[in-house]
């Protein structure tokens, strides 16, 4: 059985998108459309995890998405720790000892992003019942809460997914967040995923994916109602995977009139940050196709869904003391 | 099996003192809100029969509610939809049934979330002894008594009915 889900199927930990039931995918998006309304309010708390303690662990660095994980706990009344893990480690504390320590601090969830993947369900499997772990980014692994805020701007503006073709652009080989969008958009019904990328940036096993895989980028964006374009990653230009970045925006740059393509109503998406004029044309960014603000919105939205379900259920067994 | 009474004098009855209470704070200042589902069908019910033009306010407690820890949140968490200032107005709560008091003081909690009204008043459609808490209604259209194990429900929105269901062992 998986380690993410109870005996139930009810989410314990959230670390991947990858076999989820559809009806739990559907789950989380729903109860995100819950919480949108939370921001309406003068006060823009609910109490529901008051008492509770959140653990950032962040062992590879990102501001965005530790801010909007944070914020999340906050608007759910949760108390929160940003724990400065490099400086731990230096003290030659081994992550298994860093663990028991938080949680003889009374940790309810640790939030944690790792350079390896497998980290999230490492923990996962050495946490304390009733103590939950999600997983804020794996190695090239998962990325599991950015492809279900993914999913729900798609769901915002595109309602059913069943008739929808859906691209993605970019270095789909080392991308955590492609992965799991693939794995969560098929889960959820998606009528097709394509993955639109030079043959040096695709998975070996891109054809067990389910996705219709092209390296044309013009021939990839037809007709397509949804287009997702990654981040390059700098070091692999480095690597000798890519000649360049204009040449790759060349061939893999989202622009305005490349965008004929697809259908006149598509939305142009992008998991942040840009590399302006590297993945994407900054006048096509900016543009009214862009729905990228909204992802960063309804990132919010999405972690205080996760967050609720996962402290939501029973534990298999009554907490232990530390 | 404990008899339903009819609903239809059962709004009737509401509604009436909904009305004299209004009179009494002074209409204008006063907010129908109800508390999902069976308060929000009422709350609409009785801005219909009292021809108030504001929508009345809705409330889904869940997320304040005080069990999250004993079963996670409802499958269905409707978005609550408040009238953008309620800072010194009177709020009607309009519920369905009140029994142990904990959906009131979620709800209280939610309101003062919105804002400071000046007063809140409780009108339920039936009241039913169990209290948990030290919460009274203003306005209670009739009293119930319930055998042990049994609940009440009011169904909807059209009809409006009320239902005796036991409660599984």
């Amino acid at each position: 059985m998986s380690v993410q889900l109870n005996e139930r199927g009810e989410l314990r930990h959230f670390l991947t998108t990858e076999g989820l039931d559809p009806r739990l995918l559907t789950r989380i998006l729903d109860t995100a459309e819950s919480f949108a309304g939370v921001i309406g309010k003068s006060v823009k708390t609910v109490p529901l995890l008051r008492g509770r303690t959140v653990v950032n662990l962040f062992f590879e660095s990102s501001t965005r998405t530790r801010t909007t994980f944070e914020l999340a706990a906050k608007r759910l009344s949760a108390d929160v720790l940003n724990i400065a893990v490099d400086t731990t480690t230096t003290k030659g504390e081994s992550l298994l000892d860093m663990l028991r320590n938080l949680q003889a601090m009374q940790a309810d969830m640790f939030v944690i992003r790792h350079d390896q993947s497998g980290a999230a369900e490492y923990f996962a499997r050495h946490v304390n019942p009733g103590v939950a772990v999600l997983n804020a980014g794996d190695g090239w692994h998962a990325h599991p809460t950015q492809a279900m805020l993914d999913a729900y701007t798609i769901r915002q503006h595109k309602g059913a997914f069943e008739p929808l073709r859906i691209a993605i652009v970019g270095d789909i080989r080392h991308s955590r967040v492609a992965r799991s969008q693939i794995h969560a958009l098929n889960g959820l019904g998606a009528g097709e995923v394509r993955v639109i990328a030079p043959n040096t940036l695709l998975p070996a096993d891109v054809d067990t994916l389910g996705t219709h895989v092209y390296n044309d980028l013009e021939a990839g964006l037809r007709d397509v109602d949804v287009v997702i374009a990654l981040r390059l990653q700098h070091e692999r230009m480095q690597g000798a995977l890519l000649p360049g970045e204009s040449e790759y925006f060349r061939h893999y740059g989202l622009t305005e009139s490349r965008l004929r393509a697809a259908h006149p109503e598509a939305i142009v998406m992008h998991p942040g940050p840009i590399n302006r004029g590297v993945e994407i044309d900054s006048e096509l960014a900016d543009g009214p196709r862009s729905v990228i603000l909204d992802q960063v919105t309804n990132g919010i939205a999405i972690r205080m869904a996760v967050m609720t379900m996962v402290l939501g259920v029973q534990p298999d067994n009554p907490r232990e003391a530390s | 099996m404990t008899d339903l009474p009819d609903i239809e004098p059962l709004l009737t009855t509401l509604t009436e003192r909904v009305a004299a209470l209004a009179e009494a704070e002074g209409p204008a200042r006063c907010t129908l809100v109800g508390i999902h589902q069976g308060g929000a069908w009422l709350a609409q019910a009785l801005q219909q029969r009292l021809g108030w033009q504001e929508a009345p306010g809705t409330l889904d407690i869940a997320f304040y509610r005080d069990d999250l820890a004993r079963g996670g949140l409802p499958g269905a968490v409707r978005p609550s939809k408040m009238p953008l200032d309620i800072d010194d107005r009177v709020i009607i709560l309009v519920d369905d049934i009140l029994y142990t008091g904990r959906t009131i003081r979620a709800a209280l909690n939610e309101i003062f979330d919105y804002g400071r009204p000046a007063a809140v008043r409780l009108a339920v459609l039936l009241e039913r002894p169990g209290r948990q808490l030290p919460i009274a209604a203003d306005i209670v259209a009739a009293p119930i008594d319930l055998a042990p194990g049994q609940r009440v429900k009011l169904r909807g929105p059209d009809p409006l009915h009320l239902v005796i269901e036991e409660a599984s062992p």
